[in-house]
């Protein structure tokens, strides 16, 4: 008994994982946090930009928002590797699509497409997708793709590991009937509360309006971001 | 869907949980939900009071392991009642925590709940102190706790502002720990309440159907 508990006492002290550092055996991971809402008009969407190898930011300024079609992006959480593919394979599928029909896809179309590929391989996949953006028969719309496959459309969808931290304030400050103005903030706002909280997100905060009209990006640098008191 | 619901029989009571305090000038205002559940399935009571009163004008909520921490509250209650009988006036609300901690850092390794003691005191007035699970002690403006406070945080953290009243800080409580239990499945009923002064103590309840109502998406 004396003699095994000294030999836990030793591999608690010295454990070989700490002379590796643990991102150069971690999965790439958008630990993310994204958001879309409708408006009167078109849809809003938002996204963080930091990409990490466990401790490790890999990349401080990534595009989590992906286009998939002319009006038709999705943001991406989950792990890059896997999210990077699932939208090329539907970017592909999509475009074959419009061809075919010889007009605009349906944004419920690319959400689909999304959803079949996710539920297909769901054992297999880590990725939860927001799929958002204009088309003319139904307008702005938003469906959350998350980790499993199921396939819901939403008025606000947040997602992400930073998400759990601002679905009070997305409950308590979203209204119907904003203006695209208002989306814009509103996103701004609720990033950049999840952006402080969550580990895993942060760096700038990305911005896109799409409508009738195309597509509008936008970037709010660290320091422009909303500063919030807290304790 | 073949899941085994009978696993919440085996499970630990938990208030899985929202606990918030928020001080204001001249006093604190402290809330909880008051749900305790089983494994997560079982709702084992929808109207337990989170907010124990430790001493007069000190209160502690509880989260975590249901066990757990009421043994430790009437640990501290006792400790606290014996302490303040042998300095002869009422004890600070930085004893009660530190009492509280000692406790937790002491049992660290065998207990699993997390506290915030809030209260009124004459050396320094209103307080508030998270003691969380491990032991580590903060003194804060206002602080959240338990399970759905993941949450709230970019609510409080954009609604706060230093200087509220106590009809602010009332309202403020409780928008956040109703917008808790809208998304926390193990928070729920109704929401207690508590608000301490130089006066005293008052208890108030608000039920399910006086909650503020935000909107459904």
């Amino acid at each position: 008994m004396a003699a095994s508990m000294i030999w836990d006492r030793a591999q608690s002290i010295y454990n070989p994982d700490d002379l590796v550092t643990d991102w150069t055996d971690q999965e790439v991971s958008t630990g993310t946090t994204i958001m879309a809402l409708e408006y009167d008009g078109g849809v809003v969407i938002g996204a963080d930009s930091r990409t990490t190898t466990g401790a490790y930011i890999a990349n401080r300024v990534t595009d989590k928002l992906t286009p998939i079609h002319e009006r038709i992006f999705c943001c991406r959480s989950g792990s890059a590797a896997d999210t990077q593919a699932i939208a090329d394979a539907v970017t592909y599928q999509l475009g074959f699509h419009s061809i075919e029909l010889d007009e605009a896809p349906l944004v419920q179309t690319a959400a689909n497409l999304f959803k079949e590929m996710c539920y297909r391989y769901r054992e297999e996949l880590m990725a939860g997708i927001i799929v958002a953006g204009w088309d003319k028969r139904r307008g702005g719309q938003v469906y959350t793709v998350p980790m499993g496959g199921m396939l819901v459309r939403q008025p606000v969808s947040v997602g992400g590991s930073g998400s759990s931290y601002i679905y009070g304030f997305m409950d308590s400050n979203y209204k119907t009937g904003m203006s695209q103005e208002e989306c814009l903030r509103f996103t701004g706002e609720a990033l950049s509360l999840a952006m402080e909280r969550d580990g895993s997100s942060g760096g700038v905060a990305r911005l896109a309006a799409i409508s009738e009209e195309g597509v509008e990006r936008r970037v709010i640098l660290g320091n422009q971001l909303p500063k919030f008191n807290s304790a | 869907m073949s899941s085994n619901n009978n696993e919440w029989r085996s499970a630990a009571v938990s208030t899985g949980t929202t606990i918030i305090a928020v001080r204001y000038d001249g006093g604190v205002v402290i809330g909880s939900d008051s749900r305790a559940s089983m494994g997560g399935e079982y709702v084992s009571s929808r109207v337990i009071n989170k907010v124990v009163q430790v001493h007069d004008k000190i209160f502690c909520c509880m989260s975590g392991s249901l066990a757990d921490a009421q043994a430790v509250t009437n640990a501290v209650i006792h400790k606290l009642n014996f302490h303040s009988m042998q300095m002869g006036e009422p004890p600070l609300v930085q004893s009660a925590a530190s009492i509280m901690r000692e406790f937790c850092y002491n049992h660290r390794d065998e207990l699993s709940a997390g506290f915030i003691v809030a209260g009124w005191d004459r050396k320094k007035g209103a307080q508030v102190f998270d003691v969380s699970m491990g032991g580590m002690v903060v003194e804060q403006e206002f602080t959240i706790g338990g399970s759905g406070s993941t949450y709230i945080y970019g609510y409080v953290d954009a609604k706060f502002k230093p200087g509220m009243t106590r009809q602010q800080c009332v309202t403020f409580t409780t928008n956040a720990i109703t917008l808790a239990m809208d998304r926390d499945n193990v928070s729920g009923g109704v929401v207690h309440l508590a608000v301490v002064t130089e006066s005293g103590a008052e208890r108030q309840l608000i039920p399910g159907n006086k909650l503020p109502v935000f909107q459904r998406i």
